[in-house]
């Protein structure tokens, strides 16, 4: 592969840092909430973290989906637990609240805010999410024969099997792992896990994946703070500056591409600059082991870096909020003193068709 | 605390969807029982055939007539079929390069499960047909699935 | 711009089975997708509250408005409106419409008159249909009163027939002005 030359670092004034992070213990179901009844806790938590209130936020953005709800327009009553009066300067993505983070930070590196509060929720429980994600395929050529989201996974992770790259033990090892790690996130939803062999003993749920590749079904959300150059000094001790951030999506028919390898996590992470130095935690959006397999290797990740120490997809998988907890982790674990520096990866799509990539540190330039 | 209320909710989407050229003439092929690819800017074909190509973005509009048999590049078996899926008995999802295309196709493999030890089970690798449904009216679903060629028509 | 049919015009010569066929142009693609929709802990209260006929309403913490529906939240302050009350069934129509077009799937009876009520002691109107009166008489400031349907009580908004004037005075416009 090529890419076209490296484009310059970002300057230093308005340099973005996630300084605040907050989520919900993520569950199967809570069907005792609504989504506003959901997010309110967790965007009252960002705020409470920095001591702002929202007439102080410059920017807010929220990513979500309304397929999830099965109601149109669902996200917008979401809003109410921000308090949007006096109006607001305000956004929404039909995507991973990852790319509503993207967008905050084009605002703020623009000058147009210097802080953001970023948002993103999703209630699976309400439907088949397995069967809802089908309706984002290809209308003519795919969608109409419902391919779930499982099923897709299945392909990617057979075509990785059969090129040698990964088999069922080191999958199966993937998911012990993860879920083994969520022991330490009490936000995570599956803590813990059987041994590998004893998983391997369970039957195919699509094949050649189990029900221990797959994340589990949640319900939950996530809110992220971001604040600009000294703004961000004064509202934490230890920012999570944002060195570098960029996506890039393929072909959306899986026939076209190679699902063995990323190439557009691998050019989100050129451009994000994520090959300028070794990260020691790579947080990566990796609903299925499989996918986690391609990612490690798009991204150059040997095993010296810590990956999903929060458990990752694989424990907790709050559809729409998945990816931006992957960056609200790892600048969690920078704001601990736990990281230095960190990857954060998000997704969108079947089989890893579009994917983002941010670049967190530590230090002050 | 209030008693948890529930409800179905029931959404439907009956779109009628234009289709354009390209994608209109695939279709048409699948209801005649042609299946068509297209020739992409460097020259590889396509099938499904896009309306612009995946590399450059140029128009395509060269078709491409293609036989109805083609090899499963990679593949994965649903023991349990879900709702609205192409077959209800356990089936393989299959990325098929029809002969003659560079781009492999998505759809359902009716054929022995993997490991069967049966020549024309699922697996990479396998030759496999279009088969066509009895009503067909221009939609992916024109192809019923894919099956299995005979045995000695599979190679090792 | 090419067409579909001439793209196979320039294989039919490949495929004889194509040559003069009538080209697709449309595809049907029905899609049903089933949810349970659960409305949480706020809505399921007041869902609740309306099978016994009784308005149930929250208020905020910080600005005391009173919203009903309730949602849990209070949209102006983004905070938990946890203070619950009831209101009474008479309110003020602060604006209202003439429908004549019954939406597809709605058992109503057309032309038919749709408002805003805002309930005493609410700060946001119920919306409901004005009925018991002819349509050129409903108008804003009017007083009303919630006319129950007993034999479909139940969680639901349609356990409200309607409402219907009460014959008082109009109520005096600096009782609604703010929640028009």
């Amino acid at each position: 592969m090529t890419a076209a030359a490296k484009p310059s670092p970002l300057s230093g004034e308005r340099d973005v840092a996630v300084v605040a992070f907050a989520q919900s213990t993520h569950q199967r179901s809570t069907d005792q909430l609504s989504e506003v009844e959901l997010v309110l806790p967790v965007l009252q938590d960002v705020l409470k973290q920095t001591g702002l209130t929202t007439d102080r936020i410059g920017f807010t953005c929220s990513g979500s989906s309304d397929y999830l709800a099965g109601r149109a327009f669902s996200f917008t009553m979401a809003l109410d637990g921000v308090g949007a009066w006096p109006p607001i300067s305000e956004s929404h993505v039909e995507m991973d609240g990852a790319w509503a983070l993207y967008e905050a930070w084009v605002k703020l590196r623009t000058g147009q805010a210097d802080t953001a509060l970023v948002y993103s929720y999703g209630k699976s429980s309400p439907g088949s999410v397995r069967d809802v994600l089908t309706r984002q395929l290809d209308p003519y050529t795919l969608a109409p024969l419902w391919p779930d989201s499982v099923a897709l996974a299945a392909l990617q992770t057979q075509a990785l099997i059969d090129a040698g790259i990964t088999d069922e033990p080191a999958l199966a090892a993937t998911a012990v792992r993860s879920r083994r790690a969520a022991l330490g996130n009490p936000h995570a939803q599956l803590r813990g896990s059987a041994d590998a062999e004893a998983l391997l003993r369970e039957p195919y749920e699509v094949r050649p994946l189990r029900r221990h590749d797959c994340p589990p079904v949640s319900d939950g959300a996530a809110a992220v703070i971001l604040a600009v150059g000294d703004a961000a000094r004064a509202l934490h001790p230890r920012p999570a500056w944002i060195r570098g951030i960029d996506h890039r999506i393929e072909a959306h028919q899986p026939g076209v591409r190679d699902l063995t390898e990323s190439p557009s996590t691998w050019l989100a992470a050129i451009h994000a600059g994520a090959f300028d130095a070794p990260p020691d935690t790579a947080e990566l959006h990796a609903p299925f082991t499989g996918q986690e397999v391609v990612l490690r290797r798009a991204l150059e990740l040997n095993d010296a870096v810590a990956v999903n120490p929060s458990g990752g997809p694989l424990a907790a998988n709050p559809v729409m909020a998945a990816g931006l907890i992957r960056i609200g982790e790892a600048a969690a674990r920078i704001h601990r003193g736990e990281s230095r520096r960190a990857l954060a990866h998000a997704t969108s799509g079947p089989c890893l068709q579009q994917n983002l990539v941010a670049v967190l540190e530590g230090e002050q330039q | 605390m209030p008693e948890v209320l529930s409800a179905p909710l029931i959404v439907e989407f009956p779109f009628t969807r234009s289709t354009g050229p390209v994608l209109g003439a695939f279709l048409t092929g699948l209801r005649e029982r042609v299946v068509l690819g297209i020739r992409g800017s460097d020259g590889r074909v396509l099938c499904p055939p896009a309306e612009y190509d995946p590399v450059t973005a140029a128009e395509l509009t060269e078709l491409v007539v293609l036989p109805d048999t083609g090899t499963v590049t990679t593949w994965a078996w649903n023991p349990r079929p879900r709702p609205f899926q192409p077959l209800d008995t356990p089936f393989g999802w299959a990325l098929v390069r029809l002969d003659g295309a560079d781009t492999a196709l998505l759809h359902a493999l009716d054929a022995p499960a993997p490991d069967s030890g049966d020549p024309c089970a699922v697996r990479t690798g396998l030759r496999v047909r279009v088969r066509w449904a009895a009503e067909r009216s221009g939609a992916i679903t024109d192809i019923a699935c894919f099956e299995s060629l005979p045995a000695e028509e599979q190679t090792s | 711009m090419t067409s579909a049919a001439d793209l196979l015009a320039a294989v039919a010569a490949d495929a004889p089975a194509l040559a003069g066929v009538e080209p697709v142009t449309r595809v049907t693609l029905p899609a049903r997708l089933a949810y349970t929709y659960t409305p949480g802990a706020a809505q399921s209260r007041f869902l609740t509250g309306l099978a016994d006929k009784r308005l149930l309403a929250e208020r905020c913490p910080v600005c005391t408005r009173v919203y009903i529906p309730p949602r849990g939240v209070c949209p102006t302050c983004g905070r938990a409106t946890t203070e619950q009350l009831e209101l009474p069934h008479v309110g003020t129509v602060t604006t209202f419409c003439i429908v004549n077009i019954a939406a597809r799937g709605l058992n109503i009876e057309v032309p038919y008159c749709y408002a805003y009520v805002l309930l005493d002691g609410a700060h946001v109107g119920l919306h409901a249909r004005i009925g018991g009166i002819p349509h050129d008489q409903v108008h804003v400031g009017q007083r009303v009163e919630a006319v129950w349907d007993d034999a479909n009580l139940g969680p639901s908004l349609a356990g409200i027939s309607h409402f219907r004037p009460t014959g008082d005075p109009d109520a005096d416009p600096d009782t609604y002005r703010s929640w028009m």
